[in-house]
């Protein structure tokens, strides 16, 4: 990892858990995306660090893994907020009003889909379909869902998290 | 650990006994089973409305009670009727409820548990007291299904293999191992008419016997679990309810064509499925239906879950199983097919979630049972997602060749607030639209082919009047741009060039020429790009061309959008005969925009307006009119 991180005792954690991961994979075929997959679940985000830490371990040449972290939706280079707003812009979302529910959030928190305010508090994200199409139009928040949206709930929701 | 078929046999005995109360209201009780079984939905749609606090609430009351011998609570798969979610289905009373919240679990335990008295209020359907009987049976929804795929779905735990068991599972295998050999077992799929459920509509027992005559010792069994079509939930659904009836099939189909290593390739962003299916797999390893010597019958297989990453192009075959190995998901030119040279360069079969959970059926009732069921060329069931405008949200399992008249209004309940259905959209980005005038149309793979759209994987989205029919071509169109891979020039191209001509006709900007244009670039895509994806990208756009041409004019002549939907062509006007002057509007605006005061009448600064549709929401007395 770099320099200034090998002092920090919870990065040394970190890395030792990536190495633990790593390991866990050796002999598994085409492991790439199981090892980014829990390494974004470690470290939030997958920075350039992590992407040549693992490169190195795996054996594997750094552009490749940035061309897979890249090509996947997933797999953020950005931190995400303390809560990941996910808007469901599947069709059975869109086709009830997911597009204003999405506008809604982007005005109220002020940043656009892939940002995260200031604060590191709020991302907003517009993902594929979560399948809970009863429900649309749907949003999560980390693992709460709210389905059934109006816009007018995007207030209420939002007060909830910033209270907290 | 079962090493025998007496091993199973004896599981299965003891279960089918314990869950006999299921299937028949006078069935004896028995020590293990307990008197009642209280159902509880746990799939997506439903635990994203709470039903974990609903069993959470309903145990901690059987507790107290000390009711846990005779009281059982199973947290079950998706039930389908996902818009009256969460489902409780409660057991010997065959009786349902919808719509349950945690704070009715109370009078649930009180009413039904303990006196046995069904809460009326929380009924399915329109039924009375006096007619409680099996919802599944009197319920329009449920009763016009045929469950072949879906058979286990919202009947047993998924997440407990001995239920799996009592209801025949892993009979299949135990046939296939016993007394059939694989080329048997691929004759039986071949002449079941089986199809690929996944879009194209490939015969699964052809596909089969490619990969089986391929003369290696390492050949791949693989799953498309990768449900990227938005809007479409089957997939997911077998997965969260019964996962077994996957691994069973997988090791039936590892059987057939000499492979002992199969992969199932799921979403990520499905939680749910993912767990629901790794505990079931290392239940299938712990009993020793999964991994060595099989049965004690010399077979082996194994299996292992690839988590995708978001990628709507890994659901193509090629890309998928470049996706297995760990790489970037970019399709590759065909031939070789996957049969010949597929994952990690063997031999590999890959068929997807529903295809697979037909199979044990297949097994167990015979390739004539299936072949009677639909149509000449589509036979079996299809399950379709059914979301959108329409009352009863949710899965539907039907006969191949039903109406769309009969999903949309006698199990779909027709278009909510009486408001007038326009098309259905099947197959998702790479499929069409359906216009009223087809409604009748018996649903197949052929028929839809021929209406220009296409089965998919069984996404079906209603919509009514208020959707714009270019502004949902625009939506796919912007999806395949963003999930384009770039291999190909056509489609990471040809696709965007399309849907900037599509956002300028919605933004009023179209010319004549314009509708010229797509066309032509769209019959190009088709016939030059190199993956399904690309293929089929363009029909959106050419299927809505084909059908409703009329709003595709009415948005470059006239300028207007009949829906009212594309912004920049939506005008808010204040119909000053019903204004009360109240000024909330005027307060509401976020850019100031109306002006007028009591003495002055209220009207909009058509430059200004961001045409929100604030004022309209918060007008009491509807003055605010859109496209008047």
């Amino acid at each position: 990892m770099t320099d200034k991180c090998t002092g920090c005792a919870e990065s040394q954690e970190k890395a030792r858990k990536l190495q633990e991961i790593i390991e866990g994979y050796k002999d598994t075929r085409g492991a790439l995306i199981q090892v980014l997959h829990e390494a974004q679940e470690l470290y939030g985000y997958l920075p350039l660090e992590v992407q040549r830490e693992i490169a190195k371990q795996m054996d594997i040449p750094l552009a490749e893994v940035y061309g897979v972290v890249s090509f996947y939706t997933q797999f953020s280079i950005n931190p995400k907020g303390e809560y990941k707003i996910n808007v469901c812009m599947g069709t059975a979302c869109y086709v009830k009003g997911a597009n204003e529910i999405l506008d809604k959030f982007r005005t109220r928190l002020s940043i656009d889909v892939g940002e995260c305010t200031d604060d590191r508090k709020f991302s907003l994200d517009a993902c594929r379909c979560i399948g809970a199409c009863g429900l649309a139009p749907v949003v999560t928040i980390n693992d709460e869902v709210y389905g059934k949206l109006q816009p007018d709930d995007v207030d209420d929701i939002l007060d909830k998290y910033e209270a907290k | 650990m079962i090493k025998s078929i007496a091993d199973i046999d004896k599981i299965r005995q003891t279960k089918v006994a314990d869950m006999q109360i299921r299937v028949n209201k006078d069935a004896q009780p028995t020590k293990e089973g307990g008197r009642m079984h209280i159902m509880v939905c746990g799939g997506t749609g439903c635990t994203s409305s709470n039903s974990m606090k609903i069993i959470e609430n309903l145990e901690e009351l059987i507790r107290i009670n000390q009711m846990s011998d005779e009281i059982k609570v199973v947290k079950t798969g998706c039930f389908g009727l996902c818009a009256e979610g969460p489902i409780v289905m409660m057991y010997p009373d065959h009786i349902m409820y919808t719509t349950v919240q945690p704070e009715d679990v109370s009078e649930i335990f009180e009413s039904h548990v303990q006196k046995g008295k069904p809460v009326k209020r929380l009924l399915a359907g329109e039924q009375t007291e006096d007619e409680i009987t099996n919802a599944l049976d009197s319920v329009d929804f449920f009763s016009r299904q045929m469950r072949v795929a879906l058979r286990n779905c919202g009947a047993i735990n998924p997440e407990c293999i001995d239920e799996y068991i009592a209801r025949d599972g892993y009979k299949a295998l135990e046939k296939v191992l016993t007394e059939m050999e694989p080329e048997d077992v691929i004759e039986t799929i071949k002449n079941s008419q089986l199809r690929g459920r996944g879009g194209a509509g490939f015969p699964t027992g052809t596909k089969w016997s490619f990969a089986a005559s391929q003369q290696v010792a390492q050949k791949y069994v693989c799953c498309n679990a990768d449900e990227g079509d938005p809007g479409a939930f089957m997939d997911r659904s077998v997965l969260e309810g019964d996962p077994h009836s996957l691994i069973e099939a997988m090791a039936i189909a590892g059987y057939a064509i000499g492979a002992n290593q199969g992969y199932v390739y799921v979403r990520a962003e499905y939680p749910i499925a993912v767990e629901r299916l790794t505990i079931a797999i290392e239940q299938a390893k712990e009993y020793g239906l999964l991994g060595k010597d099989i049965f004690g019958k010399g077979f082996d297989f194994n299996l292992e879950i690839r988590l995708g990453a978001g990628a709507f192009v890994c659901g193509e075959e090629t890309a998928l199983m470049t996706s297995v190995e760990g790489k970037r998901g970019e399709p590759r030119p065909r031939p070789p097919f996957p049969a010949v040279k597929g994952l990690f360069g063997q031999p590999t079969i890959l068929n997807n979630v529903e295809t697979y959970a037909n199979v044990p059926v297949i097994i167990l009732k015979g390739a004539d049972w299936f072949a009677n069921i639909g149509t000449e060329k589509s036979k079996g069931t299809k399950v379709f997602a059914v979301g959108g405008k329409i009352n009863n949200t949710g899965l539907v399992e039907i006969p191949m060749g039903t109406t769309l008249r009969e999903i949309v209004y006698d199990i779909g309940g027709g278009v909510p607030n009486g408001k007038e259905f326009k098309a259905a959209q099947t197959g998702g980005p790479s499929g069409g639209c359906i216009p009223a005038s087809e409604l009748d149309t018996p649903i197949d793979y052929e028929s839809l082919i021929a209406l220009g759209s296409m089965m998919g994987s069984g996404g079906l989205i209603v919509m009514d009047e208020d959707t714009c029919m270019v502004d949902l071509a625009r939506f796919f169109l912007e999806f395949t741009v963003d999930e384009s891979c770039g291999k190909c020039p056509p489609c990471r191209i040809g696709t965007k060039r399309m849907l900037e001509i599509v956002t300028r006709i919605t933004e009023g900007k179209g010319t004549m020429e314009d509708l010229d244009k797509l066309e032509v670039l769209a019959k190009n895509i088709k016939a030059s790009a190199l993956c399904g994806l690309g293929q089929t990208a363009p029909n959106p756009v050419l299927s809505t061309m084909k059908y409703f041409r009329d709003e595709y004019i009415a948005h470059v002549v006239d300028k207007k959008c009949p829906a009212g939907v594309c912004k920049s062509m939506v005008k808010f006007i204040i119909d000053q005969d019903s204004c009360k002057r109240c000024s909330i509007c005027k307060k509401n605006c976020p850019t100031q925009c109306i002006s007028g005061d009591k003495n002055t009448p209220f009207s909009i600064d058509q430059d200004k307006c961001v045409k929100c549709g604030v004022c309209m929401e918060k007008c009491p007395f509807k003055a605010i009119l859109k496209n008047a």
